[in-house]
C-alpha cells in the first residue's frame, strides 16, 4: 500500500540514487555471472581499475574527457526536463554542433590565427542551437510534439554526418578515406589539454562553468524559479506571468547549444576528425546521467564522473575479460530503471498493505 | 540514373511489406494510448521482439515459433515499463525512454552471436486463384501470413474499440481514470492489460523486421522505426484505420526513396535517407493542431489515493 | 418497528493522522429522504464511500434490509441496488450520453436500445436529455441529469446524492426537488448529502449530523431551525462578516464589450461582458459552475490576453497586458482551484508566495531572487491569517485545503491590491476559515480596493458583495444592488432553469 508523503522526503532524494547504483551493481553482477565472468572481478574492474588500478595514472584524465561532454548535455537537458520540455534529440544537436564547429575551424584551415577557436566555439554552439531550435519553433508555433521531432532529427543529424564526411569536409588529402582533416594536427583549431596528461581540455571548463551557471540560475534567478514552476505546475506559472513559448526557446536553445558545444570540443580534441562513426551516444547517455544526477547540477556532475567510470571501465573490462560492450550498455540501461523505480520513494511511503479497494 | 528499372507492381508489394513493422507497432500503442498511458519504449520494445524472434527461430527452424517469441519478448520488456509506470509511479516519458536504451542494449548483447546468420523463411501465402489474378495477385494476395494479421489486428482493434464493451471500459480509463475508478473499474489492471498487449504487437512489429523485411540481424536495426510508429498514432488521431493509411504511407516513402537510390537518381544517398524522418516531422507539424481527439488522462499518474 | 433500508453501526474508518468516520451509526428508512449533514471534512465523503463499496471501513458493519452488507466493489454496490450521483469525476467528456449511462451499469443494453431507454426515463422524470450528445458539451445541470438518469435505469433502492444542487439555479433545483420527491413516492429511500440547510429542511424527512467524523445528533429537519441545526454542524455559534456602511470612489475597473473563446476545449467562451467595478465596492458573480467563471479569472488576472480598451484600469487600458504587468499596477487575483493553479502543490510556501508577490513585495532585483525576504513575506501571511503550519519552508499540499486558502487570499490581500478578483474563494473551507475570509475581503473594500467575487455560493454573495451579476453560458447579466433582491430574481439573472421544463409530476 503507498501513501504520498505530505511533502517530498529529502533524505530519499539524497539515498535514491546510491541505492540505485547499489542495485544495479548487484543485477549487473548476475548479468555478468550469465555472462560467465566473475561478477567481482567485472565489477571491480568497472569502478574499481580505472581509479586506483595499475593504469590509473592514463584512466584518470579520461575520466574528465567522457565525462565532460555528458555533464555539459545533461545540465542542458535537465533544464529542460525540470521544465516538462522533453528535448530527447541531444545526440542530434551534438553531432550538428560537431559539423559547425570543425566546418567553421576547417574553413580557416590552414591559417594560423588566435580567433579561429573561439570562433569555433560560437558556430558549434550555434549549430546545436539551431537543430534544438527546430523542435522548439515548431512546439511553439504549432504545438508540435518536441519528443518526437527532436528525436527525428537525430536521424536526420546523422544522415548530414555522414554526407559531411564524405563530401564537405572530407580531408582532400585523405587518400579517398572518408573523414576530415584532423585537428590535432591543426594548432588554431585543436582542443588541446591545457595541461598535458590531465585531461583538462576547454570542454571540461566548458561542463564546470555550466553547472556552477545552472545551480545559480536554478536556486538564485527568477528564470530557474520559472523552469521548476512550469515542470511542477504549468497552470500556476502562467498564473504568476511565465511566457511559456519564450519558456521553450529558451530551454531547448540552451540545451541545443550546450550540446553543440560539446560535440564541438569533441570533435576538435579527443576524435580530432569528423567521420560518420565519431559520436559515441553521448547525447542518448546524457538523459541517463540527467534523470541520476536528480535534475541538479551538483548530481549531474557527480552522475556524469560515474557514467564515465562505466564507460572506461567497461572498455577495460572489454578487453581484459572479454566482457562485451553491449552488456556495459544494459549496465548503463539498468541504472536509470533502478533509479526511476527506487525514486518512488521520495514522494510515497510503503505501509503495510490493508484490506483496500483501490 | 533509369527510373523504368522502378518496377510499379513490385513497388506496391514491398511498400507493404515495409509498412507492416509500423502498423503493428502502432496499433499496438495505439491501444495502450487510448487506455491513457504513453509508452515511448516502443523502439526499445520492437529492437527486443526483433532479436527474440530472430534467435527462436534461428534456433528451432520455426519462424512461426519465433514470432510468438517476439510477442512475448515484446510485452516482457513491456513489464518493465508496467512496473515502473504503474506500481512505482514513475513519469512515463522517462521510463519511456529507459525502456528504449535498456532495450538497445539488451537486444546488441543478446544478439551477438547472431550477426550473419540466416533465419529461416516463412513463405507467403498464394491464396488460391485471387493470388493469380494479374498485377492485383502479386501485390495484394502473395505475402507472409503476418502481414495479413496486421491488418487483421487493425480491424480487430477498431471493432473492439467501436463495437464492445471492453472497447468502451479502455476508452473511459483512458479518458478520465478518476471517473472510472469512481465506478469501479480496476484501472491498474486494465491498463496493464493494454501495456502489456502493446508490447507484444511491438514485439512482433519488430521480429517482421528481422525475420522478414531484411532478413537478418543487425545491432539497432530497428532505426528509429518505433519512433514513427509513435509519430504515426498521433497522425492516425487514434483511430485504427487511419494507422493503416499512415503505416501504408510511410511504408511508400521508405520504398520509394530505397528504390531511387537504387536507380541512382542524382540525389545524395543521405539525402534520400533522411527523408522518411523529415517527411514523419512535415506530417506531425500539419497535424498537430488537432489535439482533441488525444485521450485527456494521456500520460497522467493514476494513485487512487482513497 | 419495520426493519430499515440500511443500517450502519459503528462504522469507523482512520486515514494516517486523521480519523475520518468515528463509531458512526444510522439507520435509513425505506422511502425516506435521509440528509446527512456536516462541514467540509467532516467526513460524509468517506462515509458515502464505504456504502458505495469504494472504501472499507476499518470496523463497524452495516445491515441492507436486514442482511450484512459489505460491498467490495461498487459494482456488488450497484448490483444491490445502491446508486450514486456523484459531485465530481464521474463524467468521461469525450464520450456521448449513452456510454457514460452504459459504464455505470452491470450489464447494459445494446447501445439502441439503451439510447430509447434513455429517452424514456427522462421524460418520465422530467429530465430531457438526448443519448447522443457528447458530454463535454452539456451545461451542468445536464451533466447531473446524465448522473441521475444512470441511476434510475438499474432501479435503485437507496440513491446517494452528493452536494446535487451546488452547480444548479435555483429554479434547477426545484426541478430536481420534484424529482426526488417522485422518487420517494415510488419508494426509493435517498440519502441526501449537503451543507445548505434551507434545503435539507425544504427536502428531507431526517437528518445525521456528522462533525468531525462522530455522529454528533439527528434532527427532523422540518422542526428544527437552520440556526440550530448550524450550530449542531459547527459546535460553536457563528460569527458573521462585520460591514459598516461603505461609500465608493471612482470607477477602478472598468469591463466593456469583452469577449474571448475558452482555452480549453470543453470551456465556456466570454461574451460581451460589460461590468464596472468602484474603489470600495464589492461586485459579487454568481453563477452555476461552468458558464465563464475560470474565463473570466484568467482574461481578469492576464492569464488570457485579449484586446487593450476592453479592461481598463483607472482609466489605462490593460487587455493586452499579462500577469506580471497587472500585478505592477495593482490588479491582483485569486484563482479557484489552489493546486496547481494558485499555488504550486510541490513548492514550498516561500516559493509560493514568491510566485505572486515577486513585484509588488520587491522580492527581486535585476531577475535575482531575495530568499531571506520572501521568506519574511511568507512568514507574515502564515500570521496575519492564521495559517496553520509548522513553518514556511513546508510544501503547500502539506496544507489543508482550509489553510492553503487562507495563504492564497492572505497572499494577495497582503500585497494591498487596488482590485482584487477572487474565484470560489471558500469552496472547500470550514465555516472559521470561511469567515475570517469574508471578513478580510470586506476590511480590503473598507479600505477602498475594489473587489470582484466570483463563487457559487449565492447565500455568501448576499453576505459580502454590494451589487450582484450573475455569469450565464459567458454572458453577465447587468450588475445590480444586493439590497432587495430576490431569490427568484437571482435564479432569473442566472439563467432561470436553462430552457428546462418543470416536471409535470
Amino acid at each position: 500500500m503507498l501513501e504520498k508523503r505530505p511533502q517530498p522526503s529529502k533524505a530519499w532524494s539524497y539515498a535514491t540514487p546510491l541505492v540505485a547504483v547499489l542495485a544495479t551493481m548487484l543485477f549487473g553482477g548476475v548479468l555478468f555471472a550469465i555472462l560467465g565472468k566473475n561478477p567481482i572481478e567485472a565489477i571491480g574492474t568497472i569502478f574499481w581499475d580505472p581509479l586506483f588500478g595499475e593504469f590509473s595514472f592514463y584512466y584518470r584524465p579520461q575520466l574528465l574527457v567522457k565525462g565532460a561532454p555528458l555533464v555539459l548535455i545533461a545540465i542542458g537537458l535537465s533544464l529542460g526536463f525540470r521544465a516538462g520540455i522533453w528535448n530527447i534529440g541531444a545526440e542530434g544537436q551534438y553531432i550538428m554542433g560537431a559539423i559547425f564547429g570543425a566546418g567553421a575551424g576547417l574553413a580557416f584551415y590552414p591559417l594560423d590565427a588566435w580567433y579561429i577557436f573561439p570562433i569555433m566555439v560560437i558556430a558549434g554552439a550555434f549549430g546545436g542551437w539551431i537543430w534544438a531550435t527546430i523542435p522548439a519553433f515548431l512546439k511553439v508555433r504549432f504545438g508540435t510534439n518536441e519528443i518526437l521531432v527532436s528525436l527525428m532529427l537525430v536521424y536526420v543529424a546523422e544522415q548530414m554526418l555522414a554526407s559531411v564526411s564524405l563530401g564537405l569536409l572530407k580531408n582532400p588529402e585523405g587518400f579517398g578515406f572518408p573523414g576530415s582533416r584532423n585537428f590535432q594536427s591543426y594548432d588554431s583549431g585543436h582542443n588541446a589539454e591545457l595541461i598535458a596528461g590531465s585531461g583538462m581540455h576547454w570542454g571540461v571548463v566548458a561542463a564546470f562553468i555550466a553547472v556552477i551557471f545552472a545551480y545559480v540560475l536554478l536556486n538564485r534567478h527568477i528564470l530557474g524559479f520559472h523552469i521548476r514552476l512550469t515542470g511542477e505546475a504549468p497552470r500556476a506559472a502562467k498564473f504568476a506571468g511565465v511566457n511559456p513559448a519564450r519558456l521553450i526557446l529558451f530551454c531547448l536553445g540552451l540545451s541545443g547549444a550546450l550540446a553543440g558545444l560539446a560535440g564541438m570540443f569533441e570533435v576538435s580534441g579527443p576524435s580530432g576528425v569528423v567521420s560518420i562513426d565519431f559520436n559515441v551516444g553521448y547525447g542518448f547517455t546524457a538523459i541517463i546521467v540527467a534523470f541520476l544526477g536528480r535534475l541538479h547540477p551538483v548530481g549531474i556532475l557527480l552522475a556524469g564522473g560515474l557514467m564515465a567510470l562505466t564507460y572506461i571501465g567497461g572498455e577495460i573490462a572489454q578487453s581484459q575479460l572479454g566482457l562485451p560492450a553491449a552488456a556495459i550498455q544494459v549496465f548503463q540501461g539498468m541504472l536509470l530503471f533502478f533509479l526511476l523505480a527506487f525514486d518512488l520513494l521520495t514522494n510515497y511511503r510503503i505501509r503495510a498493505a490493508r484490506s483496500e479497494v483501490a | 540514373m533509369d527510373l523504368s528499372e522502378i518496377n510499379p507492381v513490385l513497388l506496391v508489394a514491398s511498400l507493404m511489406v515495409a509498412a507492416t513493422p509500423l502498423l503493428l507497432a502502432a496499433i499496438g500503442e495505439l491501444v495502450v494510448e487510448k487506455a491513457g498511458v504513453l509508452n515511448l519504449g516502443v523502439e526499445g520494445m520492437m529492437i527486443v521482439g526483433a532479436i527474440s524472434g530472430f534467435a527462436i527461430s534461428v534456433e528451432t527452424g520455426s519462424p512461426w515459433l519465433g514470432f510468438i517469441a517476439a510477442a512475448i519478448g515484446g510485452a516482457v520488456l513491456s513489464l518493465l515499463f508496467v512496473l515502473l509506470t504503474q506500481f512505482a509511479l514513475a513519469n512515463q516519458v522517462a521510463s519511456g525512454l529507459a525502456l528504449t536504451l535498456f532495450g538497445l542494449g539488451f537486444s546488441a548483447l543478446m544478439g551477438q552471436s547472431y550477426v550473419g546468420v540466416k533465419p529461416p523463411s516463412m513463405g507467403e501465402i498464394h491464396i488460391p486463384i485471387i493470388s493469380d489474378i494479374p498485377v492485383i495477385g502479386p501485390v495484394l494476395f502473395q505475402h507472409d501470413p503476418i502481414l495479413y494479421l496486421g491488418i487483421a489486428l487493425t480491424a480487430a482493434v477498431w471493432a473492439v474499440l467501436k463495437y464492445t464493451r471492453v472497447g468502451l471500459i479502455l476508452r473511459a480509463v483512458g479518458e478520465n481514470h478518476d471517473a472510472a475508478h469512481a465506478l469501479g473499474y480496476k484501472v491498474i489492471k486494465i491498463r496493464i492489460m493494454a501495456i502489456l498487449f502493446g508490447g507484444a504487437c511491438a514485439g512482433l512489429g519488430g521480429a517482421y523486421i528481422s525475420l522478414i523485411r531484411v532478413p537478418q540481424w543487425t545491432e539497432g536495426m530497428t532505426a528509429g522505426v518505433g519512433w514513427i510508429a509513435l509519430a504515426l498514432v498521433v497522425f492516425a488521431s487514434w483511430k485504427p484505420w487511419r494507422a493503416l493509411l499512415g503505416a501504408y504511407l510511410f511504408g511508400g516513402i521508405t520504398v520509394l526513396q530505397l528504390n531511387l537510390q537504387a536507380a541512382g537518381v542524382a540525389i545524395p544517398v543521405e539525402y534520400l535517407a533522411m527523408s522518411p524522418y523529415i517527411i514523419t516531422i512535415l506530417v506531425l507539424v500539419i497535424l498537430s493542431a488537432d489535439k482533441s481527439s488525444a485521450p485527456a488522462s494521456l500520460g497522467r499518474i493514476f494513485h487512487a489515493s482513497h | 418497528m419495520t426493519t430499515p433500508l440500511l443500517s450502519l453501526q459503528g462504522l469507523t474508518k482512520a486515514y494516517p493522522g486523521v480519523v475520518a468516520n468515528d463509531q458512526v451509526s444510522f439507520d435509513i428508512g425505506e422511502g425516506e429522504v435521509h440528509a446527512l449533514l456536516g462541514e467540509n471534512g467532516a467526513g460524509k465523503s468517506t462515509l458515502v464511500k464505504m456504502i458505495y463499496g469504494l472504501v472499507k471501513p476499518d470496523s463497524g458493519t452495516m445491515l441492507l434490509r436486514g442482511q450484512t452488507y459489505a460491498p467490495p466493489e461498487p459494482r456488488s454496490a450497484r448490483a444491490d441496488g445502491i446508486a450514486m450521483v456523484f459531485q465530481h469525476f464521474s463524467l468521461f467528456d469525450a464520450l456521448n450520453v449513452a456510454e457514460n449511462i452504459a459504464l455505470g451499469m452491470e450489464n447494459p443494453p445494446a447501445m439502441g436500445d439503451l439510447a430509447s431507454r434513455i429517452r424514456e426515463v427522462s421524460e418520465t422524470y422530467g429530465l430531457p436529455l438526448d443519448p447522443y450528445r457528447t458530454v463535454g458539451d452539456l451545461s451542468a445541470g445536464e451533466r447531473q441529469r446524465v448522473e441521475i438518469i444512470r441511476c434510475l435505469l438499474q432501479d435503485p433502492k437507496l440513491l446517494i446524492m452528493d452536494e446535487p444542487t451546488s452547480v444548479l439555479t435555483p429554479q434547477e433545483v426545484e426541478i430536481l426537488f420534484e424529482t426526488l420527491n417522485k422518487l420517494r413516492s415510488e419508494g426509493t429511500s435517498i440519502l441526501y448529502i449537503s451543507h445548505k440547510l434551507e434545503e435539507i429542511r425544504t427536502l428531507c424527512d431526517h437528518a445525521t449530523i456528522l462533525r468531525l467524523g462522530k455522529n454528533v445528533g439527528e434532527c427532523v429537519p422540518s422542526e428544527t431551525s437552520a440556526r440550530d441545526m448550524a450550530e449542531m454542524m459547527v459546535g460553536s455559534t457563528l460569527q458573521t462578516p462585520e460591514r459598516s456602511g461603505r461609500e465608493f470612489g471612482e470607477v477602478a475597473l472598468d469591463v466593456t464589450g469583452l469577449s474571448v473563446p475558452s482555452p480549453s476545449e470543453f470551456g465556456t467562451a466570454l461574451r460581451n461582458v460589460h461590468m464596472t467595478v468602484r474603489k470600495g465596492e464589492v461586485l459579487g458573480i454568481g453563477g452555476v459552475a461552468g458558464n465563464g467563471q475560470d474565463e473570466l479569472l484568467g482574461v481578469l488576472s492576464g492569464e488570457i490576453l485579449t484586446t487593450a480598451d476592453a479592461i481598463k484600469f483607472n482609466g489605462q487600458s490593460i487587455g493586452k497586458l499579462g500577469p506580471t504587468a497587472r500585478r505592477k499596477l495593482g490588479v491582483l487575483t485569486a484563482p479557484e482551484e489552489r493546486l496547481g493553479h494558485a499555488a504550486a502543490p510541490d513548492m514550498t510556501l516561500t516559493e509560493n508566495a514568491f510566485l505572486t508577490g515577486s513585484v509588488r513585495e520587491g522580492l527581486e532585483s535585476n531577475g535575482f531572487l531575495k530568499w531571506s525576504e520572501t521568506k519574511v513575506f511568507a512568514e507574515k501571511i502564515i500570521k496575519a491569517f492564521d495559517v496553520r503550519t509548522p513553518g514556511p519552508e513546508n510544501a503547500a499540499r502539506s496544507l489543508s485545503g482550509g489553510n492553503l486558502q487562507k495563504f492564497v487570499i492572505g497572499r494577495e490581500v497582503l500585497q494591498n491590491p487596488d482590485v482584487l478578483v477572487v474565484n470560489q474563494p471558500t469552496w472547500g473551507v470550514d465555516a472559521a476559515a470561511a469567515a475570517s475570509i469574508r471578513q478580510a475581503i470586506l476590511d480590503l473594500a473598507a479600505n477602498g480596493t475594489a473587489v470582484i467575487c466570483i463563487s457559487q455560493d449565492l447565500d455568501e454573495l448576499m453576505e459580502i458583495s454590494d451589487s450582484f451579476a450573475a455569469l450565464n453560458e459567458g454572458r453577465l447579466s447587468a450588475p445590480r444592488l444586493t439590497t432587495g433582491l430576490t431569490v427568484d430574481e437571482i435564479g432569473l439573472m442566472m439563467g432561470g432553469a436553462h430552457g428546462m421544463e418543470v416536471a409535470h409530476v
